[in-house]
């Protein structure tokens, strides 16, 4: 195994398109790295370029000590798997298994040997001597998963690998790859746009936008502290709450007279914008404590939460996440009030993370 | 090109009727139904029943006045001379279905190794202007070919092109190239690209993943592809007729067509000539008429 480092990268299309525009990416030996984003954001393109599959314009790759900005895809020693499976038609599992290995030319021995170790580690084995076609989705992914393993390559470069998977399939993979990954102690950097998938697989999360990161951090730190406008909508549902705020006495406050505990070193001539979670805000009986008057808009149960949206002062469609037990009527009288910690607070004219 | 593709068509489940004739019902439909099929059953088959005829009846039977439908004398006379010359020996029309086997052959491959790779790289690869440059491609068969027959034909000359094969092939594969890359396009793009990343990250070439594994897939719309682009060849009359003139070179439609005019017209021979020239055609569109249909419905149906 080993770690990659991603240096300035830059993807410019001959038709002039900007895939990348400038990626630094430092992924430690080990780590499950998960690079988020919507589709267009440049994250299948590093990846590919990490992969070999497609030449960055500038910008170096390492993997391990080794500059591989020159090296074929074959050298890298890097295995994939893509959204599609792209396992052999015309092979068996088995076989399909055993292909890499054979273009390496290993023995028939080791072969076999690693293609059962695989096959016993993914579970494949009544599953071996079928073709792609007459697998399910899952077990296509699995056999998959089991061809990037045989290799025993220094990283693995996941690319969107559940999203043609149901719900409850790509919950339990998830699972299945987590699981693998620490059980391996594989390098292995995730592409997907499914921030559930982000949080719950990746060691840390970068955050792309438009061909740059927008943020690096751990789940926990992306959630609580997105660094600018763009990943606080982009993590978490239903996203923060963007609120217009103004510095007055000592607090945060918003149009609407809701109080938010200012974070320190708020700078005072610019507009600002707090970013609040769902759960840091909660709906009261009109007239409850620091609360301010509201109106629900709308509820959606959800089970196990209701999710709020109210109105209040000029602020439209503020979410708010509530236990099951607290039951508001549609267009009741209601009371707001902030309830977390320091807020996120933004600039709105450079989108980025002040406090 | 047209008729291929009405023969295609053809090959395919019969269309859907309209709700109007549904609601007929039973036998009034099924009745009017089968009228109406046999009139233009007879109406499109005619002329290849009329020529079926005359191939094989004796001289004096085709030109009997009134025109004998049945009864009459059978003879295998016109199609012995569509193959043996008179004096003996190999006739002008057999030495004219050879080139046509070998001017519509090689031109269709040679479409076809230009082509496939070509569409190859246009699916695959990130190409500047690659819209522009497949409008560009696709223009070139707006025009009906006939339009640069007299620019072609002063080309030829001046290169010493014409009255040769090579010229024919090279004229052939010219107007087949831009179908083929069009047409192999859709095919390759239906392939997932994955294939590929996938066989070079196990340690081939981008030509090698090509070749193992994007080709193999391929196989049966380039078969489709290479069977319009035979058709086209094997059928084209135009350039054939201005750019050849001697006998060892001219392709079968013009050396059939030269057999009209003159003091007499042998129809007996016209006739089975045009029944050798177009059974190959019939033959193998009836074998991948499968492949046909894939062709003429690609894209109907996305992923």
């Amino acid at each position: 195994m080993a770690g990659i480092e991603v240096t300035a990268l830059h993807k410019r299309y001959p038709d002039g398109t900007v895939a990348v525009d400038h990626v630094d990416l430092s992924i430690g030996d080990g780590e499950l790295f998960v690079m988020l984003g919507p589709s267009g954001c440049g994250k299948t393109t590093t990846l590919r370029a990490i992969a070999g599959l497609e030449r960055q314009t500038t910008g170096d790759i390492h993997i391990g000590n080794t500059l591989v900005n020159d090296l074929p895809p074959a050298d890298r020693d890097i295995a994939m798997v893509f959204q599609f499976y792209a396992l052999y038609p015309h092979l068996k599992t088995r076989d399909n298994l055993a292909f890499p290995l054979r273009a390496e030319g290993l023995p028939k021995a080791e072969v076999h040997k690693r293609v059962n170790e695989a096959a016993r580690l993914m579970q494949l084995g009544p599953l071996l001597d079928r073709r792609p076609r007459q697998l399910s989705g899952g077990e296509q992914q699995r056999v998959a998963l089991a061809r990037a393993l045989v290799r025993r390559p220094r990283a693995f470069l996941m690319d969107e690998p559940l999203t043609n998977l149901d719900a409850e399939l790509r919950a339990d993979m998830r699972t299945e790859i987590k699981h693998l990954q620490g059980e391996l102690g594989a390098t292995m950097v995730y592409v997907t746009h499914d921030q559930v998938e982000a949080m719950s697989l990746g060691h840390r999360i970068a955050i792309l936008n438009k061909g740059r990161v927008e943020q690096i951090g751990t789940p926990l730190e992306v959630y609580d502290r997105p660094a600018s406008l763009f990943c606080a909508a982009f993590i978490g549902s239903p996203p923060m709450n963007l609120i217009e705020v103004e510095v007055a006495d000592g607090t945060l406050r918003s149009k609407g007279g809701l109080v938010l505990t200012p974070p320190p070193g708020l700078p005072r001539d610019r507009s600002l914008v707090a970013g609040v979670r769902p759960e840091a805000l909660e709906v009261t009986e009109p007239g409850a404590e620091r609360s301010v008057p509201a109106r629900v808009v709308s509820a959606e149960w959800l089970g196990d939460e209701i999710i709020y949206v109210v109105d209040y002062g000029g602020q439209h469609d503020v979410r708010v996440r509530m236990p099951p037990t607290v039951r508001f009527a549609t267009d009741a009288r209601v009371g707001l009030r902030h309830t977390g910690a320091t807020p996120a607070v933004y600039d709105v004219s450079t989108e980025e993370l002040v406090a | 090109m047209a008729v291929s593709v009405d023969e295609a068509v053809s090959t395919g489940p019969a269309p859907d009727h309209t709700p109007a004739a549904r609601r007929l019902g039973g036998r009034g439909r099924s009745g009017l139904e089968v009228a109406l099929l046999i009139v233009l059953a007879v109406v499109m088959l005619f002329p290849v029943l009329w020529m079926i005829e005359t191939s094989i009846k004796d001289n004096r039977d085709v030109y009997a006045i009134p025109a004998k439908f049945f009864g009459f004398n059978v003879t295998m006379d016109h199609f012995r001379d569509v193959f043996v010359a008179p004096g003996g020996g190999r006739s002008a029309l057999s030495v004219a279905f050879l080139n046509s086997v070998v001017v519509a052959g090689v031109s269709t491959l040679l479409a076809t190794v230009l082509g496939v790779p070509a569409a190859w790289a246009y699916s695959r690869f990130s190409v500047r202007a690659k819209k522009d440059q497949l409008f560009f491609i696709l223009s070139t068969r707006f025009m009906p070919p006939v339009v640069v027959v007299v620019p072609i034909f002063l080309m030829y000359r001046q290169v010493g092109l014409i009255d040769s094969k090579i010229g024919l092939i090279l004229i052939y594969a010219a107007f087949n190239v831009p179908f083929t890359i069009w047409m192999m396009k859709g095919f390759v793009d239906e392939v997932p690209a994955e294939y590929e990343d996938a066989a070079m990250l196990d340690g081939y070439t981008r030509l090698q993943a090509f070749w193992r594994y994007t080709l193999p897939l391929l196989v049966p719309g380039i078969a489709a592809t290479a069977v319009f682009a035979l058709i086209f060849s094997w059928n084209e009359f135009v350039f054939a007729i201005f750019l050849t003139s001697s006998d060892d070179v001219r392709t079968a439609p013009p050396a059939i067509a030269g057999l009209i005019g003159g003091t007499t017209t042998d129809w007996g021979l016209v006739a089975a000539a045009s029944v050798v020239f177009a059974l190959p055609v019939l033959v193998f569109a009836y074998l991948v008429r499968k492949h046909l249909v894939a062709g003429v419905t690609l894209g109907a149906v996305r992923r």
